[in-house]
């Protein structure tokens, strides 16, 4: 009884620092942007102005551009991941064999998840010029390829985006695919192979079944993922040419600071965190249905 | 290097083949901006190349005067090395209470903490602006190591330490109890000693993530002076506004060079830690 008591006390004491540290920026500012939306805050007469669902209206009467970034943000989102994860698992399947130089081809797929992004995108940045300037137009030309203004262009704009981050992610997932797949039971792939199933029949009824956990994890945390692109589109397009890449993470960013409409800019956080949430409750839903896959 | 029991066989040439042309992407950025610090502006647009065709290693010494550079690069460390503190300390702590202590609202509090993982920082970004205004800690680098240390971060450490501790057995702690030795001193003396794995991988990730934060130091910090790395890097414009390429290459270099080392160093070390955040979470 003593002891439960005592331990109980310490036990609050011990996660007090940080869960202090929680409530003041994590918690305390989520409730406060929700505040914030309602209101139309100046920064230089500091007067904060109430103004109701003023800034809600706004954002889906009068302002195209939030439409296109809600639109460019699922875009986004559904060109990343699937690219992410069928090739993440592509290669993590040559890689989770025991062949001789796999550990280097490992070693260089995650080398850009530990570089960081500001990084990459500025190097990015020199090998999409257009024109003939850039090392990837440098070498389709080379095939006589005449490659686009990959960063300046609507479409290509985006899909430079996505096709950066997945380059830039993907080691991640490939990391965690081998993981998995280096424990799956070997009995399964002797069975396969004495009923006489081919490769693809034997990915197709032994590895994807059997993967459906780390399948469905590894989706969600890309999912996740693919909302938090701020950096990337900072320095690749600044969210051009024409808005075609404004996503709401760097919608957020600048309308706070770069146009100082605080009060809208946390409406807009509001929305981000709805579909958050909504996707959070979609993770959940969906790990019940396909539970009788874990142990 | 560790003997490894398994015996490698050998892929067909074709799927080598495959392999290095699926390797490029990763691989070539990092040469491309490796040979492209040590050329002048006008050599790096154009055919991709092997080898520099300037070798100007001057560069790197203007670089460093062409920003306070070096006062940047101090900043980035010293701000990564109190971040990694503070995280260890805090989640250290909040990780062995989650995982080994029964107390009430246990599970609902770190539910809480581990749904900050799910909101991009930029969710919070404008309240924890006014917030650090309120303090006049803007331009400061303040803002820079707490948001790291009780943000996300400190929940994703929590969460790292809370995955080791669970699976400490509890007779260590029993014999401690009976000792007499307070939660505290059983934490200190006989849980950290056999911790040292979880809290090294926890350092390192959090390193990294301090190193490569970019919307704190961006939103928070104005004078060049106290510009972290990242920061620094997307600023290499002249007086005019014109970018400096091959400056901005060679400062680069020298941001990304020292991580990849550590990287290849701990390597399984570093995968490991990685793969095991994103199994468990």
């Amino acid at each position: 009884m003593h002891k439960s008591r005592n331990q109980q006390a310490s036990a609050y004491l011990f996660i007090a620092p940080q869960m202090i540290g929680y409530f003041l920026f994590v918690l305390g500012p989520l409730v406060a942007v929700v505040l914030y939306s309602f209101q139309e805050r100046n920064l230089l007469t500091g007067q904060n102005l109430f103004i109701g669902l003023n800034n809600y209206i706004k954002m889906f009467s009068s302002d195209p551009i939030l439409l296109k970034t809600i639109k460019n943000t699922f875009v986004f989102s559904l060109g990343q991941v699937p690219l992410n994860i069928a090739l993440s698992l592509l290669i993590a399947l040559l890689l989770a064999r025991p062949f001789r130089g796999v550990e280097i081809f490992r070693t260089i797929i995650f080398a850009p998840v530990v570089t960081s992004a500001v990084a990459w995108a500025i190097v990015w940045k020199f090998l999409l010029q257009g024109g003939d300037q850039g090392a990837v137009n440098a070498v389709l030309g080379a095939v006589g390829i005449s490659g686009p203004n990959w960063l300046h262009e609507p479409g290509w704009a985006m899909v430079s985006v996505i096709v950066n981050r997945v380059i830039k992610n993907l080691g991640m997932n490939v990391i965690i695919f081998i993981a998995a797949i280096m424990n799956l039971p070997v009995q399964y792939y002797e069975a396969s192979r004495i009923d006489g199933a081919g490769p693809l029949r034997t990915f197709r009824s032994i590895t994807v079944p059997l993967l459906m956990p780390s399948l469905l994890m590894v989706t969600i945390l890309t999912v996740i993922g693919s909302l938090k692109v701020f950096d990337t589109i900072l320095l690749l397009t600044g969210g051009g040419p024409n808005h075609s890449t404004m996503v709401l993470v760097y919608y957020i960013y600048y309308q706070a600071f770069q146009f100082f409409q605080y009060g809208y800019a946390s409406a807009v956080a509001v929305v981000l965190f709805l579909i958050v949430l909504l996707m959070t409750i979609l993770q959940w839903s969906s790990r019940k249905r396909i539970s009788h896959y874990e142990d | 290097m560790k003997i490894n029991k398994i015996r490698y066989r050998e892929y067909p040439l074709h799927i080598y083949a495959l392999l290095i042309v699926l390797s490029i992407p990763f691989l070539y950025p990092f040469w491309w901006m490796l040979i492209n610090s040590l050329n002048s502006p006008d050599q790096i647009f154009g055919m991709p190349r092997l080898l520099p065709s300037g070798w100007r290693w001057d560069n790197y010494g203007e670089a460093f005067r062409y920003q306070p550079f070096a006062r940047q690069y101090f900043n980035s460390i010293y701000i990564a090395v109190l971040v990694t503190l503070g995280n260890l300390f805090f989640a250290g702590m909040a990780g062995y209470a989650f995982g080994r202590m029964k107390f009430r609202g246990r599970e609902i509090l770190f539910l809480m903490l581990l749904s900050s993982l799910m909101m991009p920082i930029e969710e919070t970004i404008v309240p924890n602006f006014f917030f650090m205004k309120t303090f006049r800690l803007i331009n400061t680098h303040i803002p820079l190591i707490l948001i790291p240390i009780f943000g996300a971060q400190g929940a994703f450490s929590t969460f790292m330490m809370r995955q080791y501790f669970i699976t400490i057995p509890g007779e260590l702690e029993e014999a401690a109890f009976l000792d007499g030795l307070s939660a505290f001193k059983t934490y200190l003396r006989i849980i950290l000693p056999i911790s040292l794995p979880v809290f090294s991988s926890t350092a390192i990730l959090t390193f990294l993530y301090s190193w490569n934060c970019f919307l704190e130091p961006l939103v928070f910090i104005d004078s060049v002076k106290l510009f972290t790395i990242p920061l620094s890097l997307a600023n290499f414009n002249d007086s005019y506004g014109l970018p400096q390429w091959h400056l901005q290459l060679a400062a680069t270099s020298v941001s990304v060079i020292p991580i990849l080392l550590v990287y290849v160093t701990f390597q399984k070390k570093i995968t490991n830690a990685m793969a095991f955040s994103g199994l468990k979470g």
